[in-house]
């Protein structure tokens, strides 16, 4: 488990570990709704993380706890 | 047009290589690229912030000097304690000419050296009382001090100091922020993480103190991060945002102050020039108080002028015609510096290699001149700056990361550059190689660099460097071939 921030950008969101200081953008985000936000998120860089869903957040960028679920180092 | 094509780079790259053995070489290939325009993301390329290889000589700093010398040694009113030997202050001290106003050892401290100066007994026994015992002494003889930050050397860690502990009780004793910094220099690889320590530290201890208090705000409000003042920078970057009608709330941290810092959170917007050792924070405020950031560029007119057309299109149409209005006041300024030194500096190739944020953002400069980048890198960048670095470098250029001693020699020896732009540590080396070169960390004791003033120094200094006489004196009168002589030199001719 790792703490991530959310960030949205022009292109959409934009994915930020601070620990690493990895950036990059999301390219898809499993649940995307005001209800439900969050589930499994895939990088640019190939690597993908789990956020458990809940309800969106009411503004970003938002800082979350993320689950490693394949790639990036 | 690159120096070399990408085919001749790639061989020169092969050939450097090949000294090394079998490990160190695969690692090494790693942290060399042949830039691609073309692509969007760095990360297949380069490898960037991993661990020198143990055997090279490497240029990076430690995390103290990241937190230290960089983040928190700027601010001018508040006094940081190098805790522990006293060598890693001594030698640090006043280094990076971070200019204040201010009369020092009275209301500003920055070139003074506030050290506990370990001995063996502080090793063996712990120095938290020393620490204790210095703080009230900083207080007794310099009572204007605003705060104090605790920057910890590799010792402290070592021996397990709790300065936190000494810390809160010195603050509730003085009712000053006391702020300690765990910047043990071997954290991390480089002085990057201390950069990070240094703005986790701003953000745990500083910026939310005033949270809630009442605070003069203006439409225009804006603060500047991650300008240090090396030679008077962040002056000449502050003149241009107020011309254009905004209010400049706080600088971070050169010529900065506490209060400033406690008062950033009310701005509208950061801007953040080096965003290498600045962005944390910037990310933080954004999270907290939703204050957007914007990175801006102010090397060289074209960015100049760029970046103050983005600023402008976050404000209304009174700022908008203020960017219009500064940029038509400096052109014709910045247009007789061109005018001056583009035919003396023409088509001369550069190569860079500076610490975080410099080789992307002087490049612009560069070609305003009509120079070219040929090879750029970083000291202690990371992939995020590399992604940024390809867009502004031209294709098959060679771009380096931590680069060791031998790799840029050799490099410099193969690209045959007019110029190098680089530090302290590969000044002299190349002096003696017979080639051209400038400090770009300190400006080379001349600055400041940024803004329309600053380019026009900035082209001049390259021109002094560049034409100056002595490069054609380098070969002994008893060598070969005599040396060309002053006379004979067109540049002088011309003159």
């Amino acid at each position: 488990m790792a703490n991530i921030m959310i960030r949205k950008s022009e292109k959409g969101y934009v994915f930020y570990m601070p620990k690493r200081d990895i950036e990059d953008s999301i390219v898809s985000m499993e649940f995307d709704t005001p209800g439900k936000w969050g589930g499994e998120i895939k990088l640019g860089n190939g690597g993908a993380y789990f956020i458990e869903p809940q309800v969106a957040p009411e503004r970003l960028p938002y800082s979350v706890r993320a689950r490693r679920i394949d790639g990036v180092e | 047009m690159a120096a070399l094509t990408r085919e001749e780079t790639q061989a020169l790259v092969q050939e450097v290589l090949e000294v090394y053995p079998e490990k160190a070489k695969k690692d090494r290939a790693k942290h060399l690229m042949i830039n691609d325009k073309e692509l969007e993301s760095s990360k297949k390329c380069i490898t960037s912030n991993r661990k020198s290889l143990p055997g090279v000589m490497t240029m990076r700093g430690c995390a103290y000097a990241g937190s230290k010398g960089v983040v928190w040694g700027p601010i001018k009113d508040i006094i940081s304690i190098s805790h522990g030997p006293i060598g890693c202050g001594q030698y640090a001290r006043a280094g990076r000419r971070n200019y204040y106003v201010g009369t020092s050892g009275i209301d500003s401290f920055c070139e003074m050296n506030f050290t506990s100066d370990f001995q063996e007994k502080d090793i063996v026994f712990g120095g938290d009382k020393k620490l204790a015992k210095l703080i009230n002494e900083i207080e007794g003889l310099f009572p204007l001090n605003k705060g104090i930050s605790i920057q910890s050397e590799c010792p402290v860690g070592l021996i397990g100091d709790d300065i936190e502990a000494v810390a809160k009780k010195a603050a509730k004793e003085l009712n000053k922020p006391v702020v300690p910094v765990r910047c043990e220099g071997f954290r991390g690889v480089s002085q990057s993480l201390g950069h990070h320590i240094a703005n986790d530290s701003v953000r745990d201890w500083i910026i939310s103190n005033r949270d809630g208090q009442a605070f003069e705000k203006t439409p225009y409000d804006v603060a500047i991060l991650g300008d240090y003042n090396v030679g008077g920078d962040a002056w000449a970057s502050r003149i241009l945002l107020e011309e254009m009608g905004l209010r400049v709330v706080a600088q971070w941290s050169g010529d900065g102050t506490l209060a400033e810092m406690e008062n950033t959170p009310f701005v509208k917007l950061n801007l953040l020039h080096c965003y290498r050792s600045m962005n944390y924070i910037s990310r933080h405020m954004e999270e907290k108080y939703g204050i957007p950031w914007l990175e801006y560029n102010f090397f060289g007119p074209t960015k100049i002028k760029a970046s103050l057309r983005k600023i402008a299109s976050l404000f209304d149409e009174s700022i908008q015609a203020g960017a219009e209005r500064v940029i038509e006041k400096y052109t014709p300024m910045m247009d007789a510096v061109i005018a001056k030194y583009k035919p003396r500096l023409q088509g001369k190739k550069v190569m860079l290699y500076v610490g975080g944020l410099r080789p992307r953002h002087v490049v612009g400069a560069y070609e305003d001149l009509g120079m070219e980048v040929v090879g750029a890198g970083y000291e202690f960048a990371h992939n995020d700056d590399y992604d940024r670095t390809i867009k502004e470098m031209g294709d098959a250029t060679l771009i380096y990361d931590d680069v060791t001693g031998f790799e840029f020699e050799e490099f410099v020896k193969a690209m045959k550059p007019d110029l190098i732009g680089s530090g302290i540590k590969e000044k002299y080396v190349f002096h003696k190689m017979g080639v051209p070169f400038r400090q770009l960390h300190s400006w080379d004791y001349s600055g400041p660099y940024h803004g329309c003033d600053g380019f026009a120094i900035f082209a001049k200094d390259m021109d002094l460097t560049l034409n100056n006489p002595c490069w054609n004196m380098m070969q002994a009168p008893w060598q070969e071939k005599p040396a060309k002589s002053l006379l004979k030199d067109p540049l002088l001719k011309a003159a």
